[in-house]
């Protein structure tokens, strides 16, 4: 499979601090990417630089294999809508929908149409004055009916209400199905989007801490809980991500997946092993707070 | 719907092996697409491609060229067996190690079958 995205020892500095670090990776050519993280991880980074809205400090960047940055023929197979997408004061719906067409070859009206209709957007409010979710709603219909190859949306459910994010995720899924190309998701809402994705990325401090296809995340980490002293004992030499304490017990998300040795082990300590959710793997990667016993366990 | 313990892929093909069982889908029927799979659950396409095509592998469901997927013969008894497979792990471990930390004896929880069964509405 050839990669619609692809980039290589990427690192974003703004002044002292990088908001990406070294970052590599590829986005296969009609996937569906979850891109995952606390704010201030890195994915809205990650997406102006695919857009070609902004360039990398260092490292390189690819869209079909070209430099995206300044670039016109790459530029119009992107679509990407900030979440704070900012429109002309004077704009109104009509105005958004007679100007995205023109940096959209692959526009669909009817898409277009529907979202609008389904997403309930006013049409004669000026933009400056929409609500948060009007907002999103908007970005979400630049997002879909561009039907760019590749489809870059960041938070798209911010202020959503739940049965516009369902109505989303099936416009979303149907058009993608008839019209395939490279989606790009950033969210917080985890648990409501983890099953439309076929890879998933966690970054955290501008790293990639996860990058894995969607069916190997049950075996990513566990969770291991019971008496702190038997969990210590069983976390040490293991490298803990997160943990939980409170006085005599201990749960700790740990990488990797549990052995039937540790199975047993925990069963005779009283301890309790379960799997550990996508929502709980990007909370323990976006964890800093870690036990230093625990800790010390692990790098020892 | 479906939770974290395991694969989605692997969760909608447990569903649709429970349903041939059930006999939601009948053997030598149609069953919903991949796609519609996808749509109705809202789960990636590929996903659901995965799931079904799982039950392709193992023989349960077929493929014919430009009209769908089916049920084949014997499907129901093949997953059948693969439960009965299952069935001491998922079931008989779990409750014989249940029994064990409440002291309740094997002569009990025979005990216990026979009533549950004697009893049931």
């Amino acid at each position: 499979m050839t990669n619609a995205i692809e980039i290589q020892s990427v690192s974003r500095a703004y002044g002292g601090s990088k908001a990406l670090d070294g970052v590599s990776l590829s986005v296969p050519e009609g996937s569906i990417l979850g891109l995952l993280g606390r704010n201030g991880a890195g994915k809205t980074t990650f997406m102006s630089l695919v857009a070609g809205q902004d360039r990398p400090s260092s490292g390189y960047v690819e869209v079909f294999g070209e430099r995206p940055y300044e670039h016109e023929s790459v530029l119009s197979q992107v679509i990407f809508v900030r979440d704070n997408q900012r429109y002309p004061d004077r704009y109104d719906l009509k105005d958004v929908l007679r100007i995205a067409p023109v940096y959209a070859p692959n526009w669909s009206t009817e898409v277009a149409a529907e979202l609008i209709d389904g997403l309930r957007i006013p049409d004669r409010t000026p933009i400056k004055k929409f609500s948060r979710g009007q907002l999103s709603a908007v970005a979400i219909v630049l997002g879909l009916a561009s039907r760019a190859p590749v489809t870059l949306l960041d938070e798209p459910y911010l202020g959503l209400d739940v049965t516009a994010r369902r109505f989303f995720h099936d416009v979303l899924l149907r058009d993608y199905t008839a019209h395939p190309r490279t989606i790009v998701l950033s969210t917080h809402l985890v648990e409501e989007s983890e099953a439309l994705f076929d890879r998933v990325v966690i970054l955290d401090h501008g790293r990639v801490r996860l990058d894995v296809a969607s069916e190997e995340i049950p075996e990513q980490a566990f969770v291991l809980s019971g008496p702190s002293e038997a969990v210590d004992r069983l976390a040490s030499n293991r490298v803990v991500l997160a943990s939980h304490t409170v006085p005599g017990l201990t749960s700790a998300t740990i990488l990797g997946a549990p052995d039937t040795g540790l199975r047993s082990e925990a069963g005779r300590r009283g301890a309790q092993v379960s799997s550990v959710s996508l929502q709980e793997l990007v909370a323990a990667f976006g964890a800093d707070v870690v036990e230093p016993a625990l800790l010390e366990g692990a790098r020892a | 719907m479906f939770s974290g313990e395991t694969p989605v892929f692997q969760q909608l093909a447990a569903q649709i092996a429970d349903d041939i069982v059930a006999g939601v889908y009948p053997e030598e029927t149609a069953v919903p697409s991949a796609t519609d799979f996808a749509a109705f659950h809202r789960m990636n396409p590929a996903t659901a491609s995965k799931g079904v095509n799982l039950l392709v592998e193992l023989g349960a469901l077929y493929k014919q060229r430009g009209v769908g997927m089916f049920v084949a013969t014997g499907a129901r008894e093949l997953l059948k067996k693969v439960r009965r497979d299952e069935f001491r792990a998922h079931f008989l471990r779990p409750l014989l190690d249940e029994a064990r930390v409440l002291g309740i004896t094997r002569d009990d929880l025979h005990q216990l079958i026979d009533e549950e069964e004697r009893d049931k509405p």
